[in-house]
């Protein structure tokens, strides 16, 4: 069915931009987006661990994603330095260690560029059935976990005052950026999972009037970004991973122009800083 | 009133304390809250109110003691602070079910009752402090909870404003028979259908009935008589000061391990700048209240009632 390589990007593009729209709106109306980038930054060293134990690639990442987030929440827990610098400290350390690991390799040679940009073009079949697999499973539980981690994002005393779980919620949350990280790693790259993370889901704020409008705009905005990048990237011979974040960012810019509800964005953005707290 | 003396309690705070980095928070909390009750803190800034709500609801886990909530209880709260980001697209109407599923008509009922059915689409983020304390207390009133706790509900509400949020409690606590734990956000003023008043300063520092509206000459002149009806004045002094460590420093410049029945009142460590020029007006003492310097409230020891 997908012989063509070019529809096979397009197939596991599209499918990985459906995934990240919902969980991109967590990340930044949780102000997580330093938390998606230390994932994806510890994702090189599951590379490395998947060379050096001849592990399976998707899983290592994962193994490794998930272990950082669950440092950082003990860490945190222990409350001793600001997330912030606990983030800093957690990504740049899995990041080096990733490369010291691989320089110690001299056995093998890895193409770094790949990892940093992902090769969306030289995606399989069984790929797609993973980014289809994962993100189907992704979906169902942000659905089910949908009510305790909007609430919790909201605040996250109420949310546990009214019964809810915020802190398997966000366990949970955390458990499925690993999950896609590993899953969008080979396709769009380590650097780039958390722009397309961000910014469908910064695009779609402009036009969402509700949590749930937003999710789903941001699933819409991202395959336009995937569908736009990958035919640019056919059309002018440009790198496929980096074309779709300029599609992406593209979007957003377009989403910035004063049209249709003419300042309300303005104001809006005024609003933010002059709030109530 | 809707109250019955025998009903189970639906919390129990008993010899409740919070500690974070080595420092306790608050200690030694001993109360209860029975449905159709109002239960006021007060106390100082720092006096451990938030922190004493929290535990009471489960939030936190005390360090000390034990609380016991009835089975099933459901809560509805209204935290003192609440910031949320831009980012989020929220009206009104799409708080109300933030934590759980409402019918139409249950969320329609709770903004007409708060006085802002007409902002049901507006976005939270456009809302006015006042506005937005309103948003918050009809969200946690339009799922019927059994416990209401309140964490400051009145604060940037204008003074008419304010009024009417404390008759609207009362109603609500007529109505459904909820228990409500309110957090006053001024140290003298609680609601005149307060049953109780538990002032915190580290700890217990004293409880008691708040006398019917303050005959307070000062207070019926700033704010009238209507408002007389609304509020009471509750007003104290403090003289000792909890140290970190937890024992107490007297204003004698003694120490101690702990608090004694006749310490007196507590004086706020940083200094509440308003002690010096209140009166002790309706200032009521339980059992418990270790006030037993009551020569300092002279010309006022004929209006204290004693709740045994």
């Amino acid at each position: 069915m997908f012989d063509d390589f070019f529809t096979r990007a397009l197939v596991a593009g599209i499918g990985l931009a459906i995934t990240v729209g919902p969980l991109g709106c967590f990340v930044i109306w949780r102000r997580m987006a330093y938390f998606g980038d230390t994932m994806a930054h510890s994702a090189l060293l599951g590379v490395a661990l998947s060379l050096l134990f001849n592990l399976n690639l998707m899983l290592s990442v994962f193994i490794v994603a998930a272990a950082v987030s669950l440092l950082l929440l003990l860490l945190q827990k222990r409350g001793a330095l600001s997330t912030d610098a606990l983030l800093g400290i957690l990504s740049h350390s899995a990041l080096s260690i990733g490369l010291v690991m691989v320089a110690f390799m001299s056995w093998v040679r890895i193409d770094l560029v790949g990892f940093l940009f992902g090769d969306i073009l030289a995606v399989s079949e069984a790929d797609i059935d993973l980014v289809w697999g994962g993100g189907i499973l992704v979906l169902f539980a942000i659905v089910y976990l949908w009510r305790p981690l909007l609430a919790s994002t909201v605040n996250p005393e109420l949310a546990e005052a009214e019964g809810l779980q915020p802190e398997r919620a966000r366990l949970y949350f955390m458990l499925l950026m690993a999950l896609v990280i590993a899953i969008a790693m080979k396709i769009v790259g380590i650097l780039l999972i958390t722009s397309l993370l961000i910014i469908p889901a910064a695009t779609a704020r402009r036009f969402a009037t509700s949590p749930e409008i937003m999710a789903v705009l941001a699933s819409v905005i991202g395959v336009l970004a995937v569908t736009g990048g990958l035919f640019g990237s056919l059309h002018f011979d440009t790198p496929s991973g980096p074309s779709i974040v300029v599609a992406a960012m593209g979007l957003f810019v377009l989403s910035l122009l004063p049209f249709g509800r003419n300042g309300e964005t303005e104001t809006a953005i005024h609003s933010t800083h002059g709030g109530h707290h | 009133m809707l109250r019955t003396p025998d009903q189970k309690p639906l919390v129990l705070m008993n010899n409740a304390g919070v500690r974070r980095n080595g420092r306790w928070l608050v200690r030694g909390v001993e109360f209860s809250i029975s449905p159709a009750e109002i239960v006021t803190l007060i106390g100082p800034n720092g006096s451990g109110k938030s922190t004493t709500a929290k535990a009471a609801i489960g939030v936190l886990k005390p360090d000390e003691g034990w609380v016991e909530r009835k089975p099933g209880l459901k809560v509805g709260y209204v935290p003192q602070k609440l910031a949320i980001d831009w980012t989020l697209p929220l009206t009104v109407e799409r708080l109300m079910t933030l934590t759980g599923p409402l019918k139409g008509r249950e969320v329609e009922a709770a903004l007409h009752s708060t006085g802002i059915a007409h902002l049901a689409h507006a976005e939270v983020q456009h809302l006015s402090g006042g506005e937005f304390q309103r948003a918050l207390l009809a969200r946690a009133i339009a799922r019927k909870p059994d416990l209401l706790v309140l964490d400051e509900p009145v604060q940037g509400v204008d003074f008419s404003g304010e009024i009417a949020l404390y008759d609207l409690i009362k109603s609500i606590r007529n109505q459904t028979g909820c228990g409500i734990l309110l957090i006053s956000h001024d140290l003298h003023v609680v609601m005149a259908e307060t049953d109780t008043v538990i002032c915190l300063n580290g700890h217990v520092c004293c409880r008691g009935t708040p006398q019917m509206v303050s005959q307070s000459p000062e207070y019926l002149k700033l704010f009238g008589s209507r408002a007389a009806k609304t509020l009471a004045v509750y007003s104290h002094d403090h003289d000792h000061t909890h140290l970190p460590d937890g024992r107490v420093l007297h204003a004698d410049g003694s120490i101690t391990e702990h608090c004694h029945p006749d310490d007196g009142h507590h004086h706020d460590a940083h200094g509440h700048d308003d002690h010096s020029d209140h009166d002790h007006t309706d200032h009521l003492h339980g059992p418990d209240c270790g006030c037993s310097q009551h020569s300092r409230l002279q010309g006022f020891d004929t209006k204290e009632t004693r709740r045994v």
